[in-house]
């Protein structure tokens, strides 16, 4: 394979990637936050208990958190090319990385907003702030920093699924690394796609945490 | 009649524990009126937080009635208990502020919450920040501001709602005493000028003394004495209050004195009794010493009261004769029963 090509092939694979974990993440936080918002709130301690709901969502969030990403994603397969079409490539991974990550989401967002002073919540409540202001104005804002360290986690998590559904035909650098690397024994290729991943993860991490120090308020 | 802004009837609390029902309340029957500074005082357990607590219903009481201005409280849906929240704010003890939102934010934040149009909730709540006299750290972080500037940011954000009443729930307890001082004094301001009846909830004495017309002492969930302070102070009927109001038991120290624990009494002395020196002339007149084992000058809503703790003579006789001295002399007195083991414990 000349370099031309090669570079192309990983070029088209890591703007795969991305793609696969920007999508996955953004639809797993549009369920995974409110999920984990209303495990709080539904809580023993939170502002509207609901103990029915909370041990039915808490239940479906463990059972789905309790198998491996791999093998989800194959048990899912064939349901997935029912709805949309296909079982591999870039879309049918997606739907795969959103099934399995989602629950992941609600519960880091359950862990960060856990961090919020009861105290500000009952002066919330003393103000006769609702429900929904106290989720608005406090628990989200007062939670930022957390919930921002806690995205570039998801993110990078969500990455290594993105690339081990690469195996399975998923498209991406996992695609790249197994196809070429794996089967065509070719360890350059192998390597370079992990280098790849590697920077990949660095950057999310410092994005994730710097922006995390810009939006607290507390240090400084 | 003066009006009452908030009447407590017949609220009992009790909380389900694993070990149990637990009573935190009993009964309590509390009318306070609009102006009052009515404190609460006692020792931690007592259930002072929790009642404070029944008031704006952040705990809803087991059994029991919560009326402000005429209309009860209890049994209101959320939206409508919500309105009336409003006029009762809150101060408290670990200051409760956001810590993501500066101090302009924080006093802005019941505002927002009340729906008032920007423009006039940011002049509103800079007057506040000016009130509580820190306009000049208004966009400093509650991170950035000291325990004291904390609460005189959550003193104005209790203010921002034109509040009827404000609990205060400890707010002095977590403060250096001069810092006590001057938030004392403002909460004293704002009672006195803008007639915001205040309920204080405090283990503190000091802080009845310098900030209260009122006083019920709460022992084990019930309300066990109550009256003017001025009057409590100088008459504590219940042992409770006796603990509370007593030097010793005050400042929790053991006493200066152990030597005899027998024929010791309280004396409180006003402006009219401390002009003369009574208790030199009794010793003179009646020719039998007394021992000194505590004295102190209190300031009570504005006029002096002084205190002192003696120890009579030894015989009976002569005992009875200081009596009725200090009885004909029109100075208050309580003998402390040998079983006030204020000062003897911790």
């Amino acid at each position: 394979m000349d370099t031309h090509t090669l570079l192309n092939l990983l070029g088209e694979g890591t703007v795969q990637t991305l793609i696969m974990t920007l999508i996955g993440t953004l639809v797993s936080y549009i369920i995974g936050l409110p999920v984990g918002v209303s495990l709080i709130v539904t809580g023993p301690n939170g502002i509207h208990p609901l103990p029915a709901y909370n041990k039915v969502m808490g239940f479906i969030v463990n059972v789905i958190r309790s198998v491996p990403f791999l093998i989800l994603m194959i048990a899912l397969t064939p349901y997935i090319r029912m709805v949309i079409g296909t079982g591999i490539g870039t879309p049918a991974t997606t739907a795969a990385l959103i099934l399995a990550a989602w629950p992941f989401v609600a519960r880091m967002v359950e862990q960060s907003l856990l961090e919020v002073d009861a105290g500000v919540i009952e002066a919330a409540q003393a103000m006769g702030a609702s429900n929904m202001q106290i989720i608005r104005k406090v628990l989200l804002l007062e939670a930022r920093p957390s919930l921002l360290n806690g995205a570039a986690v998801a993110t990078i998590t969500i990455l290594g699924y993105s690339a081990m559904a690469g195996t399975l035909g998923g498209g991406g650098l996992g695609d790249i690394a197994i196809r070429f690397g794996h089967y065509r024994f070719q360890p350059t290729i192998m390597w370079i796609t992990i280098i790849i991943l590697i920077i990949l993860v660095q950057v999310m991490q410092e994005i994730g945490i710097k922006l995390a120090a810009k939006m607290d308020n507390r240090l400084n | 009649m003066a009006e009452h802004i908030i009447r407590l009837q017949g609220v009992t609390k009790e909380f389900d524990t694993k070990g149990g029902k637990v009573i935190a309340l009993k009964d309590i029957n509390l009318d306070i009126e609009r102006g009052d500074s009515y404190g609460i005082i006692g020792l931690s357990g007592a259930g002072k937080s929790t009642l404070v607590r029944t008031i704006n219903l952040l705990e809803q009481p087991t059994e029991g009635k919560v009326i402000f201005n005429d209309s009860a409280l209890t049994g209101l849906g959320s939206k409508d208990l919500n309105r009336h929240r409003r006029k009762i704010s809150m101060i408290f003890q670990q200051f409760n502020l956001l810590m993501q939102r500066d101090a302009l934010g924080n006093v802005l934040f019941p505002l927002e919450i009340a729906g008032v149009p920007k423009q006039e909730a940011l002049k509103k709540a800079q007057e506040l920040l000016k009130v509580v006299d820190l306009e000049e750290r208004a966009h400093s972080y509650p991170s950035q501001l000291s325990g004291g500037q904390k609460q005189r940011i959550a003193i104005a954000r209790a203010l921002a709602s034109d509040p009827e009443v404000i609990l205060c729930d400890e707010a002095t307890s977590a403060l250096d005493p001069k810092t006590t001082r001057s938030i004392l004094g403002l909460l004293r301001k704002i009672n006195e000028e803008r007639g915001i009846t205040l309920v204080v909830i405090t283990h503190e004495m000091e802080v009845i003394k310098q900030l209260c017309n009122k006083v019920a002492v709460i022992e084990n969930g019930e309300i066990v004495e109550r009256g003017e302070v001025q009057e409590v102070f100088k008459k504590p009927k219940t042992k409770a209050a006796r603990k509370l109001f007593f030097p010793d038991g005050q400042s929790r120290e053991k006493p200066l004195v152990k030597t005899s624990t027998k024929r010791r009494v309280r004396l409180v002395f006003d402006e009219a009794t401390a002009g003369e020196p009574i208790i030199a002339n009794m010793i003179m007149e009646l020719g039998a010493p007394v021992n000194f084992l505590y004295a102190n000058l209190d300031v009570l809503g504005g006029s002096q009261k002084g205190q002192m703790v003696i120890c009579l003579a030894a015989d009976r006789e002569t005992a009875e004769k200081q009596k009725e001295y200090l009885k004909a002399k029109g100075v208050e007195f309580t003998e402390i029963e040998e079983d006030d083991d204020y000062g003897e414990e911790e």
